[in-house]
């Protein structure tokens, strides 16, 4: 276990001191992007398509100018005149900012009015009259191949059906054969559906142009402000909008989750409209608009499991149809077009292993939006956790004892997996024991076997999941080229105070605190004494933002080795105030002193003087440090969850009894901050497991558009959550952390399908798709019955 | 459209103004009288981030004529304790780490205030009920309830020294 | 989502409220929770010219026991219903519904008279109303009216009321001995609207025989619909499984679901038949009591 080498007054590493960003938010003083109110300030409504494909015969906006306090309407058209309509995706794909002559998806935005009001701005949203010519749109993926479905993209060029890419990994040959000469085979087509983070802020935007001094101010909902500043020159440049005139500042979060990394159109829109105008321009989504706007998941997996008839794991094979609605505006790394999807091996040793992926275009909004996940993670352990309990199963052998026979063993750490991950470390055993003793995980055995005798329905799930985050090393990680690095800057004033800056954002994981107990640890300044800053790049270091579990990974690795850098300076300067050699010089936390005299010492703060006032001769005054961490490797987090439910036969209602995650982060830095990301998670786990997921119909509308019927799980369908730590350090971390709060959205949905499945079982149901509603199980009973 | 004289106490202070009928209580609060604690999630009444305080009663300021609030006595976010000083929900969310990006948090602190306020010692499950009305995308929930039950033993505490 | 402009008219009382819908005409609607109305004028689904605010009538807010009737005043918030002592002991039907209905935050504002005047089937209070025999009291230009709850609910959100016409209070026959209710709702998360609702109100006498029965369902048919068949194979019989058995049954082959987002007509109609027999059950222990 951790123990803490620094007071609770310092609150250094393993301490859970209280979140110093608290108070604002407790008063109701947060300041997030719509609180953002600026002198003559107008304001932005989308005209949205009621059709997922049409084509635009007209635009009149006549009747909308005509309101009082309407400025303008502003179309594709309007757009074009500065090659302003089109912008690229993360992923190199592109996107309409504003269509010129065709909407592609439902509610895809169309035009933009701008009036004085909100009010007034909605009313002319209203007002403005588009006339469409509806086409026959694709909803499923599997019909977007077909020979006679009308090409979506004839703007791309060589595009001549609707497949955007074919990823593979692995080696298919080998893996087929040992499927083909494996004495047990289970396969299973696995949906994971569409699905939104639904942050309970929506995205948002106040841009504001100064014509005078041609500074582009923009406030924005943006996990990432400085790729995103960066993106913005790329696109706009041609305008004038180069990037050291813009501004981006990511305010107060209202929770991100994946959400507030793409560049959404109505952000350009806002944008260029505060340009052409040269006022402040504000838009912010309402719910609806939020909610149909791009998404999450939506692969459709073919798996085969392959083993011998004892249990052991020989072969695994994933072969996936990804739906990226009309564009792939995946947030991934450049040349990781799935993501982490590689990770789909899972916790276990075996040989071969081969998945492969093609995406197609369909009527859809912009797919391969994140739901906090790192890349693609949550459908590859979803695939591989099924089908692991459905191996079980078959072979009728407890799913803990298959997972206990197949794990990757501590020893055999960095482990190369067969599709070319090198996991750092993880003790999957001890995780596991730790979940199974906690839930009594025996005793629930025994009980399941007597309830089953009584006819009733009650199942144990397990997820033992492996996740790959923190990207991550520039050889392989790039989002549009730039390398996924991130950086620290710590200045520490003469006084002994401290300002961190970091290229991060936090959007409620509480970077105010964690960061500020990092430097606490490694300088022993305490962390009420360590001003943390983010989100403007004007003044924050360039990094890459707070997504995909990365920001402990790399900005708080850059954090430790920037006070590292300082703690070597200040090392010189104890020296110097000490008058010994440096090589006379020891540290221990927060202070410097003489070897074998401990009575000599200097503390940080006397080297953080000297460093203004009594430096060496020739030393660089002051007392700062920069870092940008380049991680050589990925971290893997990992954890055991086992959930227990009972299901009502009649109504196929789903009672989750309990639900136990132990969880491997490696090092903590705030427990409390830690338990409560994993508390969070989990309920994002359980939403799509048995309440989330967009539904369509099949002319392409989206049919639960709001909170209404997207159904955001509340404090009552939210189990009690049981948590609890294992803890294997990160070797290549500086602090041997590892990252944790996506963990439990990767983890939970399998354990709780397999729970549901597992109950299921005697009645002949085997597989079913999340989210697993009442309806969906009492349905799977009635036809299990039927068959029986 | 004709504007309405609406006259109204604000976390102890009189607020008169003239309004739109169809403006929303939660844009007065927002944006004439510039306290932006009180938030906008959803635009259903599904998520509870504009909940304030009617006449002490909780009520989702979304879906609340600003004219309708002639003659009330509301109390925002803002209003719960002085300045510097924390209600025992302020403090016990602190304490329990009950928020994480904070946006749903002062709706839910409203909300809470008139469930402590029925019932000053609700179970675990009282507590889940009770706020089923706010949605929180960060917690998961756990540490929400335990502020409240924290809030719930201080203020029966106070309570108990004040008789 | 922000309402279409509209004018706001605030009614002090009964008569103030009618005169006023029938100088605005019918493009004036009257609101008191406001918790149905406007968030439809919010999404633009209603765009009325003119908003009758009834909410601020003195006196309409009340729960009383006169002779042998409950009256319920039709301002009563579903709140103040539920911390209602009388309800609370003696009608434990609505409490199970007011627990299941929205969230506390909504139940502040929304009133059990804006419930059952909505005339939506997918509200809660209509099933209840059926169930337990109610009393619909409107005023309007012409006058008080007394509506029996079968002649109330007319079609799709259309009642009885006539344009201008305000319910003002709810009457059900008081809680007697051998009387006992029961409401439950499969819904899809807390404070949705029914994927199914069955009310039931039984009475029975020392002999455990039915005198009567009221069973209701909330939102498997157009309109709050009573289950007549269910009902008169109960009446006037001692209650057994197997009548129970086939009123649930009966209760699957009359409702009217449509397939949804909630889930389809088959599973409706079978959640239908297990609510129906559980809060028979659940009524009978009640009335037992």
């Amino acid at each position: 276990m951790f123990s803490c080498k620094t007071s609770p007054e310092v609150g250094g590493m393993g301490h859970s001191v209280k979140r110093k960003e608290d108070a604002r938010f407790l008063h109701g003083k947060g300041n997030y992007t719509d609180d953002v109110k600026l002198p003559g300030m107008l304001h932005m409504v989308m005209v949205r398509s009621p059709y997922a494909y049409a084509k635009i015969l007209s635009i009149d906006k006549e009747k909308a100018l005509a309101i009082d306090g309407v400025l303008a309407v502003i179309t594709g058209e309007d757009l074009a005149q500065y090659n302003l309509h089109w912008m690229p995706t993360l992923l190199s794909d592109s996107q309409m900012v504003l269509p010129t002559d065709t909407v592609m998806h439902q509610s895809q935005e169309v035009c933009a009015v701008i009036a004085t009001d909100r009010y007034v701005a909605v009313d002319g949203a209203e007002a403005v009259d588009v006339q469409y010519e509806p086409m026959q749109a694709i909803v499923n993926p599997f019909k977007a191949l077909d020979e006679n479905a009308p090409l979506l993209r004839p703007d791309k060029e060589g595009q001549k059906d609707n497949h955007i890419y074919h990823w593979e990994r692995g080696d298919k040959a080998k893996t087929d054969a040992a499927i083909a000469a494996a004495d047990v085979v289970v396969k299973e087509r696995i949906h994971l559906p569409r699905i939104h983070v639904a942050s309970i802020e929506t995205c948002g935007v106040v841009a504001s142009y100064d014509k005078d001094t041609e500074k582009m101010l923009i406030y924005l909902t943006s996990q990432a402000p400085h790729a995103i500043r960066t993106i913005l020159a790329l696109v706009a440049g041609h305008v004038g909008l180069s990037e050291e005139k813009i501004r981006i500042i990511a305010p107060d979060i209202g929770g991100g989750f994946g959400g507030k990394v793409p560049v959404y159109p109505g952000y350009v829109v806002a944008i260029a409209a505060s340009f052409l105008i040269g006022k402040p321009v504000k838009w912010i989504e309402d719910r609806s608009e939020n909610l149909v706007n791009g998404f999450a998941r939506d692969y459709h997996m073919d798996c085969e499991l392959a083993a011998t008839k004892d249990g052991k794991i020989q072969a695994f094979k994933v072969s996936t149809l990804a739906d990226h609605g009309y564009t792939d505006s995946s947030a991934n790394p450049s040349k990781y077009p799935t993501g982490m999807f590689s990770i789909c091996t899972g916790s276990y040793d075996y040989e071969h292993a081969f998945a492969e992926l093609d995406a197609v275009y369909t009527n859809k909004a912009p797919g391969g939006v994140a739901y906090r996940c790192s890349f693609r993670v949550t459908e590859a352990v979803h695939a591989i956790e099924r089908m692991v309990d459905k191996l079980a199963a078959e072979i009728k052998m407890d799913p803990a004892e298959i997972r206990f026979k197949n794990f990757i063993k501590k020893e055999q750490f960095p482990y190369a997996s067969p599709l070319g991950w090198s996991y750092d470390s993880g003790d999957y055993k001890a995780t596991l024991e730790k979940a199974m003793e906690m839930v009594g995980y025996d005793d629930y055995k025994k009980e399941q076997a007597e309830k089953r005798a009584q006819g009733k329905l009650m199942g144990i799930g397990i997820c033992t999941f492996t996740e790959v985050v923190g990207a991550g090393p520039s050889k392989d990680f790039d989002i549009l080229g730039i390398a996924m690095f991130d950086s620290a800057e710590i200045r520490v004033h003469p006084t002994g105070k401290a300002l961190a800056r970091f290229g991060t954002k936090s959007q409620g994981q509480g970077h105010e605190t964690t960061y500020a107990q990092i430097l606490a640890e490694e300088l022993g300044i305490p962390y009420t004494d360590i001003e943390i800053d983010e989100g403007d790049t004007d003044t924050a270091p360039y990094g890459l933002g707070t997504y995909a579990s990365r920001s402990t990974p790399t900005a708080g690795a850059a954090a430790a080795i920037a006070a590292r850098k300082l703690r070597d300076k200040g090392k010189k300067i104890a020296a110097h105030l000490l008058e010994v050699s440096e090589d006379d010089i020891e540290w221990e936390v927060g202070k410097y002193f003489v070897k074998g005299a401990p009575e000599k010492s200097k503390t940080i703060q006397d080297v953080a003087f000297a460093a203004y006032t009594n430096f060496p001769q020739g030393m660089e005054p002051g007392f700062e440090a920069t870092h940008y961490y380049d991680p050589p490797n990925l971290t893997f987090p990992n954890g055991a969850y086992i959930c227990v439910v009972e299901v009502d036969e009649e109504t196929g209602a789903i009672d989750v009894k309990r639900f136990v995650a132990i969880d491997d982060c490696g090092n903590i830095i705030n427990p409390m901050i830690v338990e409560g990301q994993v508390h969070g998670g989990l309920t994002q786990g359980i939403a799509p497991a048995m309440y989330e997921g967009i539904v369509y119909d099949d002319e392409g509308n989206v049919l639960n558009g709001t909170l209404m019927d997207y159904l955001v799980p509340t404090a009552v369908e939210s189990p009690h959550w049981e948590t609890g730590h294992t803890i294997t350090p990160s070797p290549h971390h500086p602090l041997g952390a590892k990252g944790v709060a996506e963990s439990p959205t990767v983890g939970a949905p399998p354990a709780i399908a397999n729970a549901i499945i597992d109950a299921l079982y005697p009645l002949g149901i085997k597989h079913l798709d999340i989210p697993i509603t009442p309806d969906k199980v009492w349905d799977a009973i009635r036809k299990a019955k039927a068959e029986a | 459209m004709a504007k309405h004289k609406v006259t109204m106490t604000i976390n102890g202070a009189s607020v008169s103004a003239e309004v739109d009928s169809r403006l929303l209580l939660v844009h007065f609060i927002r944006e004439n009288l510039d306290m932006t604690g009180t938030h906008i999630g959803c635009d259903t009444s599904s998520c509870g981030a504009c909940t304030i305080l009617i006449d002490g009663k909780s009520v989702k300021s979304c879906t609340y004529l600003a004219v309708r609030a002639d003659g009330a006595n509301i109390t925002t976010i803002e209003g719960i304790a002085a300045d510097g000083t924390n209600h025992p929900l302020q403090k016990a969310f602190h304490d329990q780490h009950g928020l994480h990006c904070g946006f749903c948090t002062p709706g839910m602190i409203m909300r809470s205030i008139e469930l402590l306020e029925t019932n000053p010692n609700p179970t675990e499950e009282e507590i889940r009920w009770g706020i089923s009305g706010n949605l929180c995308r960060c917690t998961g929930y756990n540490n929400i309830v335990k502020s409240v039950q924290q809030a719930a033993q201080e203020m029966s505490k106070e309570k108990e020294a004040t008789v | 989502m922000i309402p279409a402009n509209f004018n706001y008219h605030k009614a002090t009382s009964i008569q103030e409220a009618i005169a006023l819908s029938q100088e605005l005409g019918e493009e004036a609607k009257y609101m008191s929770g406001g918790h149905s109305l406007l968030p439809m004028m919010k999404l633009r689904f209603a765009t009325p010219e003119h908003i009758i605010d009834i909410s601020k009538i003195e006196g309409l807010s009340y729960i009383k026991e006169d002779g042998d009737i409950l009256k319920i005043g039709a301002l009563t918030t579903q709140s103040e219903m539920e911390h209602n002592s009388l309800i609370k002991e003696n009608y434990p039907i609505m409490g199970d519904a007011i627990w299941l209905t929205a969230d506390p935050s909504v139940r502040n504002c929304g009133t059990i008279g804006g419930n059952i005047a909505h005339g939506d089937a997918a509200n809660d209070q209509p099933a209840l109303m059926l169930a337990m025999r109610a009393t619909i009291i409107a005023e309007g230009a012409d006058g008080k009216k007394t509506i029996p709850i079968d002649e109330f609910f007319h079609g799709f959100y259309m009642t009885a009321l006539e344009p201008g016409d305000i319910l003002t209070e709810i009457q059900i026959p008081k809680a007697k001995k051998g009387n006992g209710g029961a409401y439950h709702k499969v819904e899809r998360k807390v404070g949705d609207y029914a994927t199914a609702g069955v009310a039931v109100h039984v009475e029975i006498d020392d002999d455990g025989v039915c005198q009567e029965i009221g069973i209701g369902l909330t939102n498997v048919s157009a309109v709050p619909m009573r289950l007549e068949r269910g009902e008169e194979v109960l009446r006037g019989k001692k209650i057994t499984e197997d009548l129970i058995e086939q009123v649930g049954q009966i209760a699957s082959e009359d409702c009217e679901p449509e397939s949804d987002l909630r889930g389809s007509e088959a599973y409706k109609r079978s959640i239908v038949n297990t609510i129906t027999k559980r809060m028979l059950n659940k009524a009978l222990e009640r009335a037992k009591q």
